[in-house]
């Protein structure tokens, strides 16, 4: 598995981001290097939903920090409207250049306690945006706007604009987050985990209210999980990762129907109620994940795969077209 | 086994009890007002003047008339602990401020920035904690004059390595939070960050800092006393304690030493009590647990 | 049904907060046969963890517990008062959620295995360093040997858990409860631990009890499943007759609001509107009324009790799906456009419920 290879990518003007060859290494130590993301590619297109899935340690949290340059990726780029005047490398930028246009991508993450500051009240959480930018745009009226996407997401702004994070539950404290992420109309959301966190009975608001918020504000989301049938249920497009990697990438239903990576099929199998389309027994396989400080060669699934042979080991796959818009980087996929 | 990590209503019920101050915050708290504000008031009360002498006669013991006893000059020792309060709080105060402005400004800028700046930082930080508390404070006092802005200067900066620290670790653990990598996003400068995300954060734990750093400077300033680098002109606890406990005034009348000393011993464990009370009330609260 | 080895009646448990009284356990019965799993399952505050802890004697001293629980003809609440040492971790054992917390990161694996085989069954060293290798091998641990002189942090979280059950395991319990015992783990490695629990509970005849919050996970799994929300018991049946004659309407949101892998993308989810209750001040009423689209004006007064509905199938509701008076309450709450307890119809259609 080793998604090298671009031919995932699409030559479209409604690409609104596009990332090349991203590469994330950290130092782990005695000239150790933990390699999180290793050679990762793909686009997304206006108004899509690309899901990106993989266990811990597949470096997909990652991938989202370096969307919005926490921290800058060791190499690779990362392009904002790659196909039009309006171009934008990411990981060019510094300083001041990178800091205003950074309104344009915005994040939720998957802890909503930690992702709301304790000491300060919702309207000026939700209004901190506004409130960085309003040299730039001094017409805007904070307060409106606060109120707006508050009751956007369902949060009534006049009892909950002046009170702090603390009194609030674990699912209103995400709808504030995304309130916050919103009030600066944002092009494109990244939503780590949102969800992860949250009690099952509130997930489906959450998710919802991603999916008219998209509507409504016009976005472009990039949302990770490591729940398959959530990535299944917001995703128009998939991405599959294992250990920095990814394995598979592909539309949504052609990638859920038609499994053809090793790995998507075990996460297919491993659901609680196991997907219909791959055999129960296609979960069983070794439980240790390799170490990012030494990932094996070749593939980086070969470890733990059914299917390894000599060549996975020496030769790394590159990405190749299953079928529509369906494309996976594997020595020997399942065929339909 | 331990039991796990979760937020069930049991785990939460903890929370819901540690947020309450008690009663023994607010004996320590009153306490520490009365004698600020005796302190604040000397000049005004009705007492005697504290550097008059033959007020009454020579080591007379506590009464009516002289309700602490009187020292070796007939000066009255009532007088004297609340004028002493007035040095040894101005001392104890002031000198944790500069301690906080500058240790605190070092501590958060090394936790938010690490990298070099943090090395650097920190590396000054054990230079000042590794340097003789008393060699140094013999060197600033001895150079500069035994004035109370020196002293307490002196001492806040002794203050600054510890402060500092506990700066830089509480913004060490809150830069890891979310909301700061949300702020970043939104396109907040670090400036901002700071002040805005990080500060009201860091303050807290600070705050109660202030209390407990009072308590520890007011000691410290006893000591310094007993060198003889204390204050010149006027008087603070540690120097009444110093006047006190020569081995025949002990003898002839320890009042004149045991009412300084017990001042200071009620005000430092006061401190100290409402300090850490006040800690651990704020860290439950700065955890977010609410019902529901 | 045969003579249950673990009984539960009318399980009360409170905690005395300064906004009165918390009630995270509130009349919950149950029996557990021999061999035999009972899924619980709830969200965090339901009272699930709470009954396990209950059931283990881990609760803090300031709760207040009622209610009976007996373990094969022993009252297990005396046996806590009398300081009966033999019981917890050998009849009765448990597995947590983050394997960490049950493991001492300075021992080594197979002297904590053996340390409870040693106090507990008074082996010597040497026999049970041999049951705590033949253990490891039982939960599936590869090289066996040389993972008894490893320390937890060596290994991963799969063979961590593992190590847990092997512990939980040594004495040979009758009863094992297992409290999320894969929400800490991979996706890919949470099926073989549920896996290899279900295989152990076979091949030893032990009752297990699972803890969950997914109802997925004790769908294959569980005989009988009991469903909690803020401390009360919901609904109560056989796995099959659960699934197939649901009649509470928290069961049924619970299952309409999770996705499944099998489902198209953009499905629209079924919302459950609202926040779970706050278990201090429930107030008289169903403690879901509030969020229930069943809701008619009796829930919001009068707390429901668990009446039954065929062999063993019980169901604490006014209202119940799949009744006359469930479809009675659901059309009259559609025709007004609002339940009684004020939540607007349209909030399970449209994307943005809340009613905070």
């Amino acid at each position: 598995m080793a998604g090298s290879g671009s031919i995932q990518m699409r030559d479209s003007d409604d690409v609104v981001l596009r990332v090349e060859n991203l590469v994330m290494e950290f130092p782990a130590g005695l000239k150790q290097v933990v390699h999180a993301v290793s050679d990762v590619s793909f686009d997304v297109c206006r108004g899509e939903t690309l899901g990106i899935v993989g266990e811990s340690g597949c470096g997909k949290s990652t991938t989202a920090r370096a969307l919005v340059q926490l921290p800058r990726p060791t190499s690779g780029t990362v392009t904002l409207d790659p196909g039009t005047d309006s171009r934008v490398e990411l990981t060019d930028l510094e300083g001041e250049a990178l800091r205003s246009v950074r309104p344009r991508v915005q994040m939720i993450f998957q802890d909503p306690i930690s992702s709301l500051n304790p000491r300060r009240r919702v309207k000026d959480i939700v209004g901190e945006g506004l409130a960085i930018w309003c040299d730039e745009h001094p017409d805007v009226d904070v307060d409106a706007r606060v109120d707006e996407v508050l009751s956007a997401v369902g949060l009534d702004p006049v009892v909950a604009a002046s009170r702090r994070p603390h009194e609030f539950s674990g699912g209103q404290c995400q709808r504030i987050s995304i309130a916050r992420a919103l009030a600066i109309d944002p092009e494109i959301l990244i939503c780590d985990e949102p969800v992860s966190a949250l009690d099952v009975s509130v997930q489906a608001q959450i998710l919802n209210i991603l999916e008219e918020m998209k509507e409504r504000f016009g976005l472009t989301l990039v949302f990770i999980s490591h729940d398959l049938s959530v990535v299944r249920n917001v995703s128009d497009r998939v991405v599959v990762m294992y250990l920095g990697k990814v394995c598979e990438i592909g539309n949504s239903d052609a990638l859920f129907s038609e499994p053809a990576h090793p790995y998507t099929r075990v996460l297919l199998a491993s659901a609680p109620e196991p997907s219909t389309v791959v055999d129960a027994s296609e979960s069983a396989i070794g439980d240790e994940i390799p170490s990012p400080i030494n990932p094996p060669s070749g593939c980086r699934f070969r470890t733990r795969c059914p299917r390894a042979t000599e060549l996975c080991a020496s030769q790394e796959p590159v990405m190749e077209e299953m079928g529509p818009d369906h494309f996976v980087a594997c020595h020997f996929p399942s065929t339909p | 086994m331990d039991a796990p990590v979760q937020t069930d209503p049991a785990e939460q019920f903890g929370a819901v009890v540690a947020r309450r101050l008690g009663p023994g915050f607010w004996i320590a708290a009153s306490w520490i007002i009365l004698i600020v504000a005796a302190a604040a008031l000397a000049p005004w009360l009705p007492i005697a003047d504290p550097n008059e002498t033959g007020v009454g006669g020579r080591m007379d013991g506590p009464g009516w008339s002289n309700w602490f006893g009187t020292d070796n000059n007939g000066r009255d020792m009532f007088a004297r602990t609340i004028w002493g309060a007035r040095v040894s709080l101005i001392v104890g105060f002031f000198s944790v401020l500069l301690g906080i402005c500058i240790g605190g400004t070092l501590g958060m800028i090394a936790g938010y920035f690490r990298g070099f700046v943090d090395r650097v930082i920190s590396f000054s930080v054990f230079v000042l904690l590794a340097y003789p508390g008393l060699v140094l404070a013999l060197l600033i006092v001895g150079l500069a004059g035994q004035t109370l802005p020196i002293v307490a200067m002196t001492l806040g900066i002794l203050a600054i390595a510890p402060i500092a620290r506990l700066s830089r670790a509480t913004t060490l653990a809150y830069s890891e939070r979310e909301f700061v990598a949300a702020a970043r996003v939104l396109g907040a400068t670090d400036r901002r960050i700071m002040i805005r995300e990080l500060l009201p954060n860091v303050l807290i734990p600070m705050g109660a800092l202030t209390l407990l750093g009072m308590a520890i400077t007011i000691v410290a300033e006893g000591g310094l006393a007993f060198l003889g680098l204390s204050v010149e002109e006027g008087f603070s606890w540690g120097k009444m304690i110093v006047l006190g406990s020569s081995p025949r005034t002990l003898r002839e009348g320890p009042w004149v030493a045991m009412f300084p000393i017990g001042a200071m011993f009620l005000t430092v464990l006061a401190l100290n009590f409402a300090g850490d009370r006040l800690r651990e009330y704020f860290d439950v609260r700065e955890l977010g647990i609410g019902a529901g | 049904m045969a003579v249950p080895l673990l009984s539960v009646a009318d399980l009360q448990v409170g905690f005395a907060t300064q906004r009165g009284l918390l009630r995270a356990v509130d009349g919950v019965s149950f029996d557990l046969a021999e061999g035999q799993t009972l899924g619980i399952v709830g969200e965090s505050g339901s009272g699930k963890s709470v009954t396990a802890k209950t059931l283990m004697n881990l609760l803090p001293s300031y709760a207040r517990v009622d209610g009976s629980v007996t373990f094969d003809g022993r009252d297990v609440r005396a046996m806590a008062t009398e300081g009966e040492r033999h019981f917890w971790g050998v009849e009765m054992t448990m597995v947590f959620q983050d394997p960490m917390t049950s493991l001492n990161p300075v021992k080594k694996v197979g002297e904590q295995i053996a340390e409870s085989l040693r106090v507990h069954l008074k082996r010597s060293r040497k026999e049970a360093r041999d049951e705590a290798c033949d253990l490891l091998q039982q939960v599936g641990i590869p090289e066996p040997k040389k993972r008894l002189t490893q320390y937890p942090h060596e290994l991963s979280g799969g063979l961590r858990q593992r190590v847990v059950i092997a512990m939980a395991l040594a004495c040979s319990p009758r009863l094992l409860i297992a409290d999320e015992p894969t929400t800490a783990l991979d996706v890919t490695v949470q099926k073989h631990i549920l896996d290899l629990l279900d295989e152990l509970r076979e091949e030893r005849g032990m009752a297990m009890i699972l803890i969950t919050h997914d109802l997925g996970v004790v769908k294959g799994r569980a005989d009988q499943i009991m469903v909690m929300y803020a401390g009360r018991t919901m609904e109560q049946a056989d796995t099959a007759t659960l699934f197939s004659e649901m009649r509470h309407p928290y069961t049924e949101a619970l299952l309409e609001t999770i996705p499944r892998i099998d489902m198209a993308s953009h499905t629209r989810l079924v919302p459950i509107p609202g926040n779970p209750p706050d278990a201090v001040d429930l107030g008289p009423g169903c403690p879901f009324a509030q969020r229930c689209r069943y809701c008619s004006a009796a829930c919001l007064v009068d707390q429901p009790g668990l009446d039954q509905h065929g062999d063993g199938h019980a169901c604490a509701c006014h209202s119940p799906v799949g009744t006359e008076a469930g479809a009675a309450a659901h059309v009259s709450n559609l025709e007004t456009g609002v339940t009684p307890a004020g939540l607007d119809m349209g909030t399970f259609t449209a994307a943005v419920g809340e009613t905070a």
